[in-house]
């Protein structure tokens, strides 16, 4: 054993390992060439779906749209969470990161798994999208290289559970662990969930692939890949609650409102948030409605109440803090004097309020058993979740990157005025993105789709014209949100490899004011503490969120007779 | 701050807020009408999917679809029949690379017992302009009680990937008044 | 990092049954693990299982 190397943060004063400091910007750096990656395949996607466009061949379409899925929604999210993981673990507890040369297998396991399973797809014979739904069949290092990605970021996972466990015994904090810290852990006990339940049902699909196993019930296979596929979104929704908090705190010195509610909020994450996987099955044979409707809402929406909760308690935090800086006028000035230039706050913000408003809404709508008829694989689905992972974590990876750039690459962060501006642009496409294919989505266009006027079909058929207005607009969204990640990857790159060396105390909130350590003090108690912009923030997404729920009922209540 | 451990040892103890107390009740008993909301409809709704299942295998499924072929054909529509079964029959409709088969003609305001099945790879049967969708999976025989209840020309588009040729994947339902 | 503890005279304090069972990580992720476990993909498999053969 090698022993333990630290520096100390200028910022901050933590004492930082500089081997977790090594593999965080190793994890990082690899989800951010991922995400470019990624990012261009899925444009390309939105431009072949725009129909005046139509710019791939049919073959190249479902290569990329495979493509698009798998770097994006897996390897781009996964990597960056075992960074945040990490970041949680050893820098904010204070303590040496467990097993680093586990780490680093865990980062090769994924690296090599990542680029395996790339090749298969670009070698034409694994385009069966990211879901790879049996009988339709990969090539088998396509099933190879997701279960070694899967096996290194479970080891991953180990790691961050030795690091609080080291953390714990060393004493390296006192009392409990940080609430950001604690939405990590929530983060991670998902993801040994998510992908022990990949690992389990893509070892025999491989050797099915392999032609060792005789036959994959396909049935079988969505029942359990989807504990993989969807709770995997779970990890990100609980990763990007906890960069919310992190963000808040390092802004504007917040506070949780209470740490218990906040808590037991992430615990309802734990206990009920990966049921959501039922959300896929909806429309299967089989499966009874008590089993869909006691899974498809989290058991009674209990984690849907824990979102709730931290819908409210996340921009209360910075409230408060606002407040208790001075910015007590009215109801909205705490707001309005945030730090909108900021790319690490507007980009918070933006990802906190889209994803409640887009993602939140049609999540819970779409996931209602009766309702998803309406929904099942149309463009709503895509539409939704571009509202979650895109709007939601992406867009808060991207705000945090902004915080990383300094803090652990310690380089000043490239093109100022440039990142100003991105998530902006970004979130700005995004929204985009996802209104406009749910709008397709609810005319009936369908998901995965290369030719959506079918030319070479035995009968006629046309989509409502205002599905072609929407696919047009989305391609437009598309290339805005494409231009908004072209900013950030130029930004990363530039800061990291030839950034600006940071050497001294940074100050990470913009704002005048008093100072952080002021509103640090304890506001927390009940009796203090004055939320009115919260409040009618949360009544107005309340307001939308049962009008939204009600309208659709009625649009079902139109559809055939059926039982 | 959320990136420091709590400063009270005891935070469980903490107090909390009054609005926040009031939004976590308000949370969670719209989280109980929705979810009894579904348990409602169950009971008093018309558009609820079944749960009739059976397993079946490929072969068994199609000698079904052709015995309602050949009992029920009344024409011929661009090279596929067209069947007209009668009001409350078991109707066998099957997906394959790139076709659903057979086309059907139905009664308005009859009800039938239309079975759904794939002879290769999974299917989506998306049935437009109104916006029905359900997953069809090879060897499983999945049975949904249906009422058209608008006459008119109905298209089924294959909304899961099946291949290549998936975007010309179309079927017809025509449903006729009586 | 400003944590109050107690004087080492003091007794130890009596740590509320939630707070010990959240700051308790191995039991959560048991939790996590187990409850989806059972309720989705055991209860689900028994369901698939039992899908009777077509008559």
């Amino acid at each position: 054993m090698s022993k333990t190397v630290y520096r100390t943060c200028p910022t901050t004063g933590l004492r930082i390992d500089l081997s977790a400091q090594a593999l965080i910007k190793a994890n990082a750096v690899a989800a951010v060439v991922f995400l470019a990656i990624g990012g261009l395949f899925g444009l390309s996607v939105a431009l072949t779906r725009w129909p005046a466009v139509h710019l791939l061949p049919a073959d190249w379409f479902y290569l990329a749209l495979t493509a698009h899925g798998l770097d994006v929604l897996l390897l781009w999210i996964i990597f960056f969470e075992i960074a945040v993981l990490y970041f949680a673990s050893a820098i904010l507890l204070n303590s040496r990161i467990a097993a680093p040369r586990w780490a680093w297998a865990a980062f090769a396991l994924m690296l090599g798994g990542g680029l395996v399973t790339n090749v298969a797809v670009l070698q034409g014979q694994s385009s069966v999208m990211f879901t790879s739904y049996p009988p339709l069949m990969a090539a088998q290092h396509f099933y190879l290289g997701l279960i070694l990605f899967a096996v290194g970021a479970l080891i991953g996972c180990f790691v961050f559970f030795g690091t609080l466990v080291i953390a714990r015994d060393e004493k390296t904090y006192q009392g409990s662990i940080p609430l950001v810290t604690f939405g990590a852990l929530t983060a991670a006990i998902i993801a040994v969930f998510t992908l022990a339940s990949g690992a389990i049902i893509l070892i025999p699909t491989w050797l099915w692939s392999i032609g060792l196993v005789s036959n994959i019930d396909p049935l079988m296979y969505k029942l359990v890949w989807w504990a993989m596929g969807h709770s995997s979104q779970q990890i990100n929704v609980s990763a990007h609650v906890a960069i919310w908090y992190a963000i808040a705190a390092m802004l504007f010195g917040a506070k949780p409102l209470s740490e218990k509610i906040s808590r037991t909020a992430f615990l309802l994450y734990i206990l009920f948030l990966q049921l959501a996987s039922a959300h896929h099955l909806l429309v299967e044979p089989g499966l009874s409605s008590e089993w869909k409707v006691f899974n498809t809402s989290y058991a009674m929406y209990l984690a849907v109440l824990g979102s709730m909760i931290h819908g409210l308690s996340v921009p209360g935090a910075m409230e408060a803090a606002q407040r208790a800086r001075g910015f007590n006028n009215g109801v909205f000035q705490w707001l309005r004097k945030a730090p909108w230039g900021n790319p690490a706050f507007s980009g918070m913000f933006l990802s906190l309020v889209m994803f409640g408003f887009l993602g939140g809404i049609s999540g819970v709508v779409m996931g209602t058993e009766q309702i998803n008829i309406m929904m099942h694989n149309t463009l709503y689905v895509p539409g939704h979740f571009h509202g979650t992972v895109v709007a939601g974590t992406t867009l808060a990876f991207m705000a945090m990157s902004y915080l990383l750039i300094p803090l652990v690459f310690q380089r000043e962060v490239a093109f100022p005025s440039l990142a100003k501006w991105q998530p902006y642009l970004f979130g700005l496409g995004v929204a985009g993105l996802s209104l406009f294919m749910m709008g397709a989505g609810t005319l009936g266009v369908a998901r995965r789709h290369w030719d959506i006027t079918f030319t070479s079909a035995p009968f006629d058929f046309n989509y409502p014209p205002t599905a072609y207005l929407l696919m047009g607009l989305n391609g437009m969204a598309a290339i805005a949100a494409a231009l908004g990640g072209l900013m950030f990857i130029v930004i990363v790159v530039k800061s990291v490899f030839f950034g600006k060396p940071v050497r001294d105390r940074i100050t990470l909130a913009a704002p005048s004011g008093q100072p952080i350590s002021a509103a640090v003090a304890s506001y927390g108690s009940a009796g203090t503490l004055r939320i009115p912009g919260t409040l009618v923030l949360v009544g107005v997404f309340f307001t939308a969120f049962v009008l939204y729920y009600f309208v659709n009922w009625k649009y079902l209540s139109e559809v055939w007779p059926m039982r | 701050m959320a990136i420091t451990s709590p400063s009270t040892r005891l935070w469980w103890n903490e107090p909390a807020h009054r609005s926040e107390l009031i939004w976590i009740a308000l949370a969670f008993v719209w989280g109980l009408v929705m979810f009894f909301m579904m348990i409602y409809w169950h009971a008093t709704g018309a558009q609820n999917l079944a749960n009739e299942t059976y397993r079946t295998t490929p072969n068994a499924y199609y000698a079904k679809v052709e015995r309602n072929v050949a009992d029920w054909q009344v024409r011929e529509l661009n090279g596929l029949p067209v069947i007209k079964p009668p009001a409350g029959a078991d109707v066998y409709l099957l997906g394959r690379m790139w076709l659903w088969y057979p086309v059907l003609e139905l009664e308005r305001g009859q009800t039938y017992r239309l079975h759904l099945s794939s002879l290769d790879l999974q299917h989506g049967f998306s049935l437009q302009p109104i916006n029905i969708n359900v997953q069809v999976h090879p060897g499983y025989d999945h049975v949904l009680t249906v009422t058209p209840d608008r006459s008119g020309e109905y298209t089924i588009v294959c909304n899961e990937f099946c291949g290549l040729g998936h975007h010309t994947m179309l079927g017809k339902i025509f449903v006729v008044d009586r | 990092m400003s944590e109050i503890e107690p004087a080492p005279d003091q007794e130890p304090l009596r740590i509320p049954f939630m707070q010990r069972v959240l700051d308790n990580h191995f039991l959560l992720l048991f939790l996590g693990v187990v409850v989806p476990t059972v309720l989705y993909i055991i209860w689900g498999i028994l369901e698939l299982v039992q899908i009777p053969v077509a008559p």
